[in-house]
């Protein structure tokens, strides 16, 4: 793999407070939309415990991240390219011993992601739900977080929970957020808006900078999107046209800027 | 398209019996043993027609019971344990629901049992076992571990609740006299430790059971009869910041 003098990859950490809010569905296909704007993008598979990119993208990989993590394989060998443009690197399903930050997990995690940064202009981390201690270790190798909510009240407090303990925990103030499953146009926003609202009044006061929430987007409700999931296809593949294709596409443009 | 039931095993369905029964008419079955044992367990005997298949499933499902159980508590025993806590791991990795996982431990047993005999250390045990049985929940599962220690499984148990839930089953036990065959009265205590499966990733139940010993050993070593929860990283959100987050128009309300 040649690499170029200079390159190093923007890596942006996907969680969510609450699982099934579609972060895995939304990392591979805004994967798709910014390798269509030109980027180099690697996904990596950074849900340890239940990892599941391999379901979404129709993939069986016979190498994954725990056979580098293990020494059975090089990392060369466990990046995949996808038919979406994009390489991915599997957590693998034998990969429950990582369920705990232990110094180990904590080195192999740090080494793989030194090694793939100067390859890629992106990496995307799909990091588990919940605010685990290997999920809050995975944020913080990230240089720019990305939280996907719905507007279900039960995402939402998730989320809230999260963006504290980034920010209390981290020196992270600025965080975007997308919000998935809309229901009318708008409401992403609002969700957004309300979000800072409470952060301004219980979260900024005890900090030195405010936490600032960026809008990235929001992706509306789409049977579309589960004809996708069902067919194991990427969104932006299949129906391109689709409202909520449409709607990775534009957030992508704005996760790039 | 899936057969519809009975299709499935179509070979058999030219004679209905199972290929055991074919070779052997049930008054062959070599069955005392397994009435004995039910028979000395107190459940009795099976139901229906000696030898029909629903007297044989009866039978069955009686031995099913019986190798679940602790033979002197009645609790489940360690195999029945075991089997649910790898469910509820498995069940709680992706649903997220909070789930947490008491070790429970009789505080000074061996003393119990040089002091007062054997007969009083099985004694304990059960009043033990009657004690935690009796404050939980029909849906959680207390189960014998071994000797002198215990596990409850608790599903569903918000963190808010935990250390009031483990508390209460600690102050149970140490209210309770046990009344031994000399008319002595004895008291005893439990140490608790505890601690909630880990939300929304893939663990192993092991993980979990050493991380519910570990704060076990500690209520053991700052001096016994007592609680220790491991301690949940888990942000709370207060009412107050609910309130706000949800105070505006996106719920119910027209956007337009």
């Amino acid at each position: 793999m040649t690499v170029a003098s200079g390159r190093r990859a923007r890596i942006t950490a996907i969680t969510s407070g609450k699982g099934g809010v579609g972060k895995t569905f939304l990392s591979a296909n805004l994967a798709t939309a910014l390798a269509r704007q030109g980027e180099k993008v690697l996904v990596l598979d950074a849900d340890l415990g239940l990892a599941n990119l391999d379901v979404v993208l129709n993939l069986f990989p016979k190498i994954t991240l725990h056979d580098v993590f293990t020494g059975k394989s090089t990392l060369d060998q466990a990046i995949l390219e996808t038919s979406g443009g994009f390489s991915v690197l599997l957590a693998g399903s034998g990969m429950v011993e990582y369920s705990r930050l232990t110094p180990e997990v904590r080195e192999q995690l740090t080494d793989v992601i030194q090694q793939v940064v100067p390859r890629f202009d992106r990496i995307l981390l799909d990091t588990g739900a919940g605010i685990s201690d290997v999920v809050l270790y995975t944020v913080s190798l990230a240089d720019e977080v990305l939280i996907v909510a719905t507007p279900e009240p039960t995402s939402l407090t998730d989320a809230y929970a999260t963006i504290k303990v980034l920010a209390t925990t981290q020196t992270r103030r600025d965080i975007r957020v997308l919000v998935n499953q809309v229901s009318k146009p708008g409401e992403g926003r609002v969700i957004r808006g309300q979000l800072q609202q409470v952060v301004d009044r219980f979260v900024s006061p005890g900090l030195e900078v405010p936490v600032k929430l960026e809008f990235v987007g929001e992706v509306p409700i789409d049977p579309s999107v589960r004809d996708a999931v069902k067919k194991r296809q990427l969104l932006l593949e299949c129906l391109p046209g689709s409202a909520a294709a449409q709607a990775v596409i534009a957030a992508a443009t704005r996760l790039r800027a | 398209m899936a057969p519809a039931p009975g299709v499935l095993n179509s070979r058999s369905t030219v004679n209905s019996k199972p290929p055991f029964l074919q070779s052997a008419p049930p008054d062959a079955l070599r069955l005392e043993q397994a009435l004995s044992l039910l028979a000395q367990s107190g459940q009795g005997a099976p139901a229906g027609t000696q030898g029909s298949t629903p007297w044989l499933q009866s039978l069955i499902d009686a031995l099913c019971d019986l190798s679940s159980r602790d033979g002197l508590t009645g609790l489940a025993n360690r195999r029945n344990f075991e089997n649910a806590i790898a469910r509820e791991s498995d069940r709680v990795a992706r649903s997220g629901e909070p789930a947490l996982l008491l070790m429970l431990d009789i505080d000074h047993f061996k003393r119990i049992n040089d002091q007062h005999g054997h007969v009083a250390g099985d004694l304990v045990i059960k009043a033990v076992a009657e004690a935690l049985s009796a404050t939980v929940r029909p849906m959680d599962l207390v189960a014998r571990f071994g000797g002198e220690e215990f596990a409850i499984i608790l599903p569903n148990c918000p963190p808010a609740f935990g250390a009031t839930v483990a508390e209460r089953i600690r102050e149970r036990v140490e209210s309770r006299a046990i009344s031994l065959v000399s008319g002595q009265q004895l008291g005893c205590t439990i140490s608790i430790g505890g601690a909630y499966a880990p939300q929304w990733v893939r663990s192993t139940p092991s993980v979990w059971m050493e991380r519910a010993d570990l704060q076990l050993y500690r209520a053991k070593s700052e001096g016994r009869n007592r609680t220790c929860l491991e301690p949940t990283p888990v942000s709370v959100v207060s009412a107050e910041e609910k309130g706000l987050l949800f105070a505006s128009s996106i719920f119910g309300e027209d956007l337009s």
